[in-house]
């Protein structure tokens, strides 16, 4: 008989997930804290081509990129002369299941199929649960979603009830949970009782998937415009968006600069039960963020393939209020609804188009789909009755939990830098953890590349933190 | 009273307070981690009692039935003025006070 309480099944974690991944991220390992990620993600034995010849199974892909013209116009009328950016957008809920995650999922769910999975199981919350059992029910293969629903007074976010609507819309079984990491737990029971593949967010294939973004973006532009874009904003939660549209970008040899993006949601504790239901975005925001690019593993697969420090040149917040305003302006201004946290990399380069000049080119790599529940006016109105104060104002002010401030002019949505330094640091003091005075070659390559620096970036750090660790 | 066959919602304890894991938010120590699933009931039972379903994907689940025909209710909200303000400020911004 197993053990099947708490701590007897996260001791059989790394067994469980071989079976539902059918990788050995043992063989990946290297140095005293060091793995291979190139290995790994070729371990998936998919090169681009393959990738866009099994998302074209699916349907997926080869989405409209559109030039936001109004949007820009708006933008130059907040920027100094000559200054103001082409914006445009890559209308990702064109997929058959509203978003961009539609790439993530189709390779995982053909890797399920192609090995004799007999159903598929993903832990989130978000549009990726909807991009499962769409393909799932393609494929005809079983679904489960495990979600973080609901506070302890049984209050669902309305955004994650329509995900939970849509998933079993799309025939999947939806299995509800309140606030906790120990959601962990019990996608593992599933796991092991069903024998599913897991179809993490984070595994090789899930974000080889995304790498035809990117690839897509320069095709695209060197066909319009005859030109690379010059900068790309990802909206950025658990890195993964951000690193396979980067990793797209370097495939097709585009060097334009990629740019992460948040809400920020400082203060709030994304474990507490008492402020779930008083944040207005549960993706895309720093409460994921920030941990997951100084701390990639904190995944649900040991190894993550998502490893956003490693492509991202820049990393900024924006405000809920300002991304709610700036989906407004979509619909008002170009006529395209879409929902709000697939915007908010759209609010942060709305800010970095008015850096940029007039004939340079920025892009935003995704939109998602809207509907009752995900979209500005229920998401609003929910925020008002949870006692949030909306109001027109500077968003500077805003006080996630408290307060969300729409600008009281366009020209007040702003972008706060994310100290990048303090990021690579903290990447480099989680990677080490207690081998500080055990790394070997290896493991400085691996830090170099982790943080995107040069070995002597890498051994000051280094230096730092052994000096902390003697005292 | 809810019929075998129907498809009713159960709900289940997780973990007990006492149970959860100990890096948690205090606000969430003190709740227990709670579960909801949705499936075809079994046998004829009334809300409160424990019972077992068979969820669409085959399993089979047991817990306290708490919604005897489930369905949803999220939708667009009331109103919410702001929106139409925004809306309103960037198109007078752009194409004057007539686009209003």
């Amino acid at each position: 008989m197993k053990d099947m309480s708490y701590n007897g099944v996260m001791s059989r974690k790394n067994e469980i997930m071989r079976t539902a991944v059918g990788m050995d991220y043992s063989l990946f390992e290297r140095g005293k804290i060091a793995f291979d990620y190139e290995a790994m993600m070729a371990a998936t034995g998919y090169d681009i081509d393959e990738l866009v010849r099994i998302q074209g199974l699916f349907s997926v892909g080869h989405t409209p990129i559109i030039e936001l013209k109004n949007l820009t116009a708006l933008a130059r009328r907040c920027a100094p002369a000559g200054k103001g950016a082409r914006i445009f957008v890559k209308d990702e809920a064109t997929n058959p299941s509203g978003s961009f995650k539609a790439r993530r999922s189709a390779t995982s769910v053909y890797q399920a199929k192609t090995h004799g999975y007999k159903g598929i199981i993903a832990a989130t919350s978000g549009n990726y649960g909807a991009a499962v059992a769409s393909h799932a029910a393609m494929a005809g293969l079983k679904c489960i979603v495990v979600q973080e629903c609901y506070d302890s007074k049984g209050i669902g976010q309305p955004e994650i009830i329509e995900k939970a609507r849509k998933c079993e819309a799309l025939g999947a079984e939806v299995v509800q949970l309140t606030v906790g990491p120990e959601l962990f737990y019990t996608f593992l029971k599933l796991l092991e009782e069903t024998g599913y593949f897991n179809a993490s967010l984070y595994t090789p294939f899930g974000i080889a998937g995304i790498e035809t973004l990117g690839y897509e973006i320069v095709h695209q532009f060197r066909a319009k415009l005859g030109k690379d874009p010059d900068v790309v904003v990802c909206t950025n939660a658990g890195g993964g968006n951000l690193t396979g549209t980067a990793r797209g970008l370097r495939k097709a040899g585009c060097s334009a600069k990629v740019v992460g993006a948040s809400v920020s949601l400082a203060g709030l504790h994304m474990a507490s039960d008492t402020q779930f239901n008083k944040k207005s975005f549960t993706t895309g925001h720093t409460g994921f963020g920030v941990p997951f690019t100084t701390n990639p593993d904190r995944s649900d697969v040991p190894r993550s393939a998502g490893r956003p420090l490693r492509y991202m040149d820049r990393y900024v917040t924006v405000t809920q209020g300002s991304v709610f305003y700036i989906t407004e302006c979509l619909a008002s201004l170009e006529g395209l609804e879409k929902g709000p946290a697939g915007n908010t990399a759209l609010a942060a380069a709305f800010k970095l188009a008015q850096e940029m000049d007039e004939d340079q080119i920025i892009v935003v790599q995704e939109t998602e789909y809207t509907g009752a529940g995900k979209h500005i006016n229920p998401q609003l109105w929910f925020a008002r009755q949870n006692g949030i104060d909306i109001h027109f104002g500077d968003p500077k002010d805003e006080v996630p939990g408290k307060s969300i401030i729409l600008p009281e002019h366009p020209s007040l949505i702003d972008v706060t830098d994310v100290d990048m330094d303090h990021l690579r640091h903290s990447r480099i003091k989680n990677a080490v953890g207690d081998k500080i005075f055990e790394l070997t070659d290896t493991d400085i390559e691996y830090l170099v590349a982790e943080t995107n620096t040069d070995e002597a970036y890498v051994n000051a750090v280094l230096e730092e933190l052994k000096k902390g660790a003697k005292a | 009273m809810a019929k075998k066959g129907d498809w009713v919602m159960i709900h289940n304890i997780v973990l007990k307070p006492e149970e959860r894991s100990a890096n948690l938010p205090e606000d969430t120590k003190k709740v227990p981690l709670e579960m909801w699933v949705k499936g075809y009931l079994q046998s004829d039972a009334k809300l409160g009692d424990t019972v077992t379903v068979i969820t669409r994907t085959g399993r089979t689940a047991v817990g306290e039935l708490v919604d005897e025909a489930p369905h949803y209710e999220h939708s667009f909200g009331s109103l919410v003025p702001e929106v139409l303000k925004i809306g309103d400020t960037v198109r007078k911004i752009l194409f004057g006070g007539e686009a209003k």
